[in-house]
Order: C-alpha cells, then sequence, then structure tokens
C-alpha cells in the first residue's frame, strides 16, 4: 500500500469515493455538452479550417506565398515546428519523468497533459512536411526501397534525425497515453447506457476486464515505457536543436542549446498545460482534482525551467563575447538592438523576467495569475525561435545578402490554423475521452483524501491494524489555508 | 458437470486483500480478482507471477538497435556511400557518431512498440475483444474475488460460502463457469 507523510497536503480535496471519481470524470462525457463547449469548438473549428483552407492555398501555388526569401529561407515555419514540439514535452514529462520520480500529484494533470502533447506533436509534424512544398511526396524522407535506383536518406542529416526523433516520439506518446486510456475506456463502457456508446467505448476498451495479471503487466508496462520515454524526452528536442547547433550559421552553433531547447521545451509546455488545464477545471468542474496545489507545482516548474533559459539566454551572450568570433559577437549585438530588436525584448521581457514573479506565493497560487503568464510564457517562447532563427540567417556572412523577412496572409493562416486545429483536438478529446486517469486516481484516495488525514474517513479505525495503519495521526501544522486556500 | 465459480465481491481494496490472505491462509484457491485498480499487494497472495515483460522491451531494443545498425551498413557505407560536404561515408566506426541520434531512436521505437504489442497480445485486450468482468461495478467501485470449485477440490460449497462470509464481503454469487475468451 502507499505511504505519504501526514504533513502533506490532499491531492483530491473534499471526500471523494472511488465511485465519485468514477462519477466526476465520466459525468461530463455522458451528459450533455454545456454550451461553452459548443462555441468554443465552434470557434476553434472554424480557425482551423481556414488554416487548413491556407495550407491547401499553399500546396496548390507553391511555398513563394510565405514571405521567405533567398536570405530567410526558413521562418515562421520551423519557428512554428520548434514552439510546437516544445509544448508537447510537458506531457511526456509529467507522465514519464514524474511517474519515475513517484510525483503523485502528476495523477491529475498527465491524461490531458499527454493529449496535448500528443496533438502538440502533431501539429508541430505538420510545418516540416508542408515546408516540402510537395506533401504528397513526404515519405521520401522514409529509407523505404524504391525504384529511383539507389535514392537513400541521408542519416547524417540532422533534419532526418528529426524525421526519427518526431515519428518516435509521437508514436510512444500515443502508445503511452493509450495503454493508460484502456482501463478508464472499460469504466465508461460499463457505465454507458446508450448501445452505440457501449458498442464504442467496448471497441476503444479492448475488452478490459481489471484482472489482478493485467493490472501487473500494466503497471510493468507503464513504468518501462516511462523508463524509455523519459530519455526521448530529452533526446527529442537536444535533436530538434542539433538543426541549428550542427550548422555554421552565427548564433546556432552552440553547444548550450540541446540543454537549452530542451529546459525551453519544458517551460513552454508547462505552460501550455496550465492554459489548458485552467479551462478543463472550470469547465468540467474538476477543481478537486486540479488544484490551487497542482497550478502551485507547475507554476515552480515553470519557474525553475525559465530560469534555466534565462541562464542560457546570458551564456549564450558572454560566450559570443568570450569567444572573440566577431561574426558572433555581431550576431548577438544584432539580435537586440538591429532591426528586430522588439522581438528579442519580447522574448526576454516575457521568458526571463515573467517567470521570475512566480517566486511569490501569492502569485504563484493566483489562478488569474497564473493563465496570464501562462499565454506570456508561451508567446515568448514563440518570440525565441523566431530570435534564433530569423535573427541569425537574416544578416549572415554575406551583407550583400542581408535582407528582411515580412510573414504573409499564409504565414499567419497556417499558423493560426494549427492553433484551431490544435484546439478542436483539445476540446473532442475533453468532451469523449476521460479528462483524468480515473484508476490512477483511485489509488491515492486513501494516501491524499482529507479525510484520511483528519482522520474521520469511513472505517479508518477498522482498518488501523493493516496496511492504512501507516496513515498517521495528523501532525499538527500551520496548514489552515489548505481548504481556504481553493479559491 | 459445468465448473461452478463463487465470485466474492467487496467494496473496499484493503479489505479484499485481507480477506484473501485469510482464505488462502485456509487453503482456498483464489482463481482471480477483478478490480477498478490495481491492488497493491494482492500478486504474491494469489500467485500472479511477476511478468518478464521488461525482459521482452530489452529483447525488442536490441532489435531495434540491430536493426538499425544494419540499415546503416547497407545503405550508407556498402549500397551507395555519399559524400555530403567533404565527409564520406567509408566506414560504419568512423560514421557512428552521426548515426548515434537514429540509433538511439530507432531502439526505443522498438522497445516500446514491441513490447506494448506483446502486452496486448498477452493480455487478450485487442480491439473487438469481449470484456469478462463478472460486474459492470468491477471498473467502477466493486473488487471482486473469483473462486472456481474446480481448483478448490478439498473443500464444498458451502464450506467455500461459509470461509468467504467471513471476510467482509458486501455480496456473494455462485454461477456456472463460463470461459468467454
Amino acid at each position: 500500500m502507499h505511504k505519504e507523510a501526514a504533513i502533506r497536503e490532499p491531492l483530491i480535496l473534499g471526500h471523494k469515493t472511488y465511485s465519485d471519481i468514477t462519477e466526476d470524470v465520466c459525468g461530463p462525457i455522458e451528459g450533455k455538452a454545456p454550451k461553452a463547449w459548443y462555441i468554443m469548438f465552434g470557434i476553434a473549428l472554424l480557425v482551423g479550417l481556414y488554416g487548413i483552407g491556407c495550407i491547401l492555398y499553399l500546396l496548390g501555388t507553391g511555398i513563394g506565398t510565405w514571405g521567405l526569401n533567398k536570405t530567410v529561407e526558413w521562418a515562421w515555419d520551423i519557428t512554428n515546428f520548434v514552439w510546437w514540439v516544445g509544448i508537447g514535452h510537458a506531457g511526456t514529462l509529467i507522465s514519464a519523468v514524474l511517474l519515475l520520480f513517484r510525483q503523485r500529484w502528476r495523477m491529475a494533470i498527465n491524461r490531458s497533459a499527454e493529449a496535448m502533447t500528443i496533438f502538440a506533436v502533431f501539429m508541430a509534424g505538420l510545418f516540416p512536411l508542408i515546408h516540402m512544398g510537395r506533401l504528397w511526396v513526404g515519405y521520401w524522407v522514409l529509407p523505404i526501397p524504391n525504384q529511383f535506383g539507389s535514392l537513400w536518406v541521408n542519416f547524417n542529416s540532422p533534419l532526418l534525425w528529426d524525421v526519427f526523433a518526431i515519428s518516435t516520439y509521437l508514436t510512444v506518446s500515443v502508445v503511452f497515453w493509450y495503454i493508460g486510456l484502456i482501463p478508464d475506456f472499460a469504466t465508461i463502457r460499463d457505465r454507458a447506457k446508450g448501445s452505440v456508446s457501449r458498442k464504442m467505448y467496448g471497441i476503444l476498451s479492448f475488452g478490459w476486464s481489471g484482472r489482478a495479471k493485467h493490472w501487473n503487466r500494466f503497471e510493468i508496462v507503464s513504468l518501462v515505457l516511462a523508463g524509455l520515454a523519459t530519455p526521448l524526452v530529452f533526446s527529442v528536442h537536444s535533436i530538434v536543436s542539433f538543426d541549428f547547433a550542427t550548422s555554421v550559421i552565427p548564433g546556432w552553433h552552440t553547444t548550450i542549446f540541446p540543454p537549452y531547447f530542451v529546459a525551453g521545451a519544458v517551460f513552454s509546455g508547462f505552460a501550455m498545460v496550465q492554459t489548458l488545464l485552467l479551462i478543463l477545471r472550470k469547465g468540467m468542474k474538476l477543481e478537486a482534482y486540479i488544484h490551487t496545489k497542482h497550478v502551485e507545482y507547475m507554476n515552480i516548474v515553470i519557474m525553475v525551467t525559465g530560469s534555466i533559459v534565462g541562464v542560457a539566454y546570458l551564456t549564450e551572450l558572454f560566450i559570443s563575447w568570450y569567444s572573440g568570433v566577431e561574426y558572433e559577437s555581431y550576431a548577438f549585438i544584432n539580435r537586440a538592438t538591429g532591426p528586430y530588436w522588439w522581438a528579442y525584448a519580447s522574448m526576454m521581457t516575457c521568458n526571463v523576467v515573467s517567470p521570475q514573479l512566480m517566486w511569490f506565493k501569492k502569485l504563484r497560487t493566483s489562478l488569474l495569475f497564473t493563465f496570464f503568464i501562462s499565454i506570456v510564457v508561451n508567446i515568448g517562447m514563440w518570440f525565441e525561435r523566431f530570435v534564433i532563427i530569423v535573427t541569425s540567417i537574416h544578416q549572415d556572412y554575406l551583407p550583400s545578402s542581408w535582407s528582411m523577412f515580412y510573414p504573409t496572409w499564409v504565414d499567419i493562416g497556417v499558423f493560426i490554423g494549427t492553433i484551431g486545429i490544435f484546439f478542436a483536438f483539445y476540446l473532442a478529446f475533453a468532451r469523449y475521452f476521460p479528462v483524468l486517469a480515473i484508476a490512477e486516481l483511485k489509488t491515492i484516495v486513501k494516501i491524499s483524501g482529507e479525510s484520511y488525514k483528519n482522520g474521520t474517513a469511513p472505517g479508518h479505525d477498522d482498518h488501523g491494524g493493516g496496511d492504512h495503519g501507516h496513515v498517521e495521526e495528523p501532525i499538527k501544522e500551520d496548514n489552515t489555508d489548505t481548504a481556504s486556500e481553493e479559491e | 458437470m459445468a465448473d461452478r465459480v463463487i465470485y466474492a465481491t467487496y467494496d473496499d481494496d484493503h479489505t479484499l486483500l485481507e480477506g484473501a490472505k485469510k482464505l488462502v491462509a485456509d487453503g482456498v484457491h483464489i482463481s482471480d480478482v477483478f478490480s477498478p485498480f490495481p491492488i497493491h499487494g494482492i500478486d504474491p497472495v494469489i500467485g500472479v507471477k511477476h511478468t518478464r515483460l521488461g525482459i521482452v522491451a530489452m529483447m525488442f531494443a536490441v532489435t531495434g538497435m540491430m536493426l538499425a545498425v544494419i540499415g546503416f551498413q547497407y545503405i550508407m557505407i556498402s549500397d551507395w556511400p555519399m559524400n555530403i560536404g567533404g565527409k564520406p561515408n567509408f566506414s560504419l566506426l568512423q560514421n557512428f557518431p552521426s548515426f548515434v541520434p537514429i540509433t538511439f531512436e530507432f531502439t526505443v521505437l522498438f522497445a516500446a512498440h514491441g513490447m506494448a504489442l506483446t502486452y496486448l497480445l498477452r493480455n487478450k485486450t485487442l480491439p473487438g475483444m469481449p470484456a469478462d468482468n463478472p460486474y459492470p461495478r468491477n471498473t467502477d467501485d466493486r473488487f471482486t474475488m473469483e473462486i472456481r470449485l474446480s481448483e478448490n477440490g478439498g473443500m464444498s460449497s458451502d464450506d467455500l460460502h461459509a470461509k468467504i462470509k467471513q471476510t467482509g464481503i458486501v455480496e456473494i454469487e455462485e454461477k456456472d463457469y463460463v470461459v468467454i475468451k
């Protein structure tokens, strides 16, 4: 049985029973969707469809419809790609890394964060494919035997490393997510009243019946997958950073890129998790499961990773000066004072200054402030990628080719469209899938329920001699804000 | 004669665990347990062996890694060695540093998918498979023990019922044992 120190604050608020958890998570799926859901889904769908229209226009006309030129041949496409991949990182980090570290607070947020990962990585993958211009030959990046003679992919290329990294990351994330979903789909299946939903969830649940042997395997599979996904999280964004780091462009070929990109990815990923979860908890009335403590923990992650990112910016500046390479120094001076100074200033303000506000407990436990900062961080992280990419190549080694980049309506449309598609997917997920890991949450009811903290749970005394005996008398402590802090 | 099975249902995982320990100590063989979440500590009591899926994952990982290396050797070294940017591919060993990222990804890809597939096949949890939990609430808040009469040859149905009733059950039912899968 689980043990937890009595001084820990509960992870699930209220006197929730196993059945309450099932009801709270499955209820919104079984009932009618609220009006707000339809409105949000409708807007997301419209924006997404506009984006798809832009993509189709681009495919029909060519990538000349983007604002790229001979100098800036990578701009919003790769910026958006790296931004979306980074957002995806929080999901795997929460489900894999925090699982290995036995962080039980992850259980309330892992399911929706993993969904976010999958949709974000899917959006990320779109950009390199679109950037090819000929989407229909996208399969050429795979090392498959072909009829064009000895035409193979180049395994030395960081862009091919991306193909393998992103596809592995996407498929492993889907597997990890789905294996966790199977028991919860079974719960919905067994409650379903309509024949269609029973049939649908019956197929999705793969005939899960909750046998002891299956749970035994489930736990090992989850653990091993977490063990595999953890280095995968770090490898994926390191490999994405190699796209730049292995080049010869000033401002790109720095050895700090892999850890700096990973920290940035976690930073932006957690910010997006905050944005989505704050909407989700309110919309689906999940305040008992995703409460201030969860928000605060995530804000601490944002603060730490934001600080790492800040240190990385300063290290880059220092190294550009210390290296004595004039091109390198110029690249950084140009970033801060050149024509894109506003992008650099936005990046610095959003990514270095804003997370430092989280040092104040009042701010990091404020839901409204968290929501605001989460959006600020995501804007800042988009600018970070834009600054790295565009400011480094718009003024390269050859002054005669110096140029500016201006996005066209297609650039903007495709980017905004992916945000719409992402939200449409996420809202559909929230409507039809269990947004919390029901089975996992049930394992922490007894260790974290308030009732077990104050010894008033039904049957608490009866179990005193058993494993529940680990639940000790609560230590008198000044945790009066536990209940009151929740809004 | 068809086999008979007793389904003893509990409303608490801990009660079931304690009950299972007591029954096993009394010589009762418990065939299976159905629960909405893993009951830690139940496996050694009812004789569920530790799974070897971790070893399976390792085997898939090694397979993936070997396939990646064989692929590099064939594609990049022997079939069509490319000279890109003055960096020729003449030797697997010398070129291996640039193959490390994909070797790693391929290893993880094989290990994760291979293990997950093995897990689903071994469980017989596949799309379209029928569920065989005795009660719908086994995936909600009820914990059920399955005890087959044929596996408890020395005990009568009444004996078993009497023993089970002492373990804090909320419901007990005896049925014909039907194999669904």
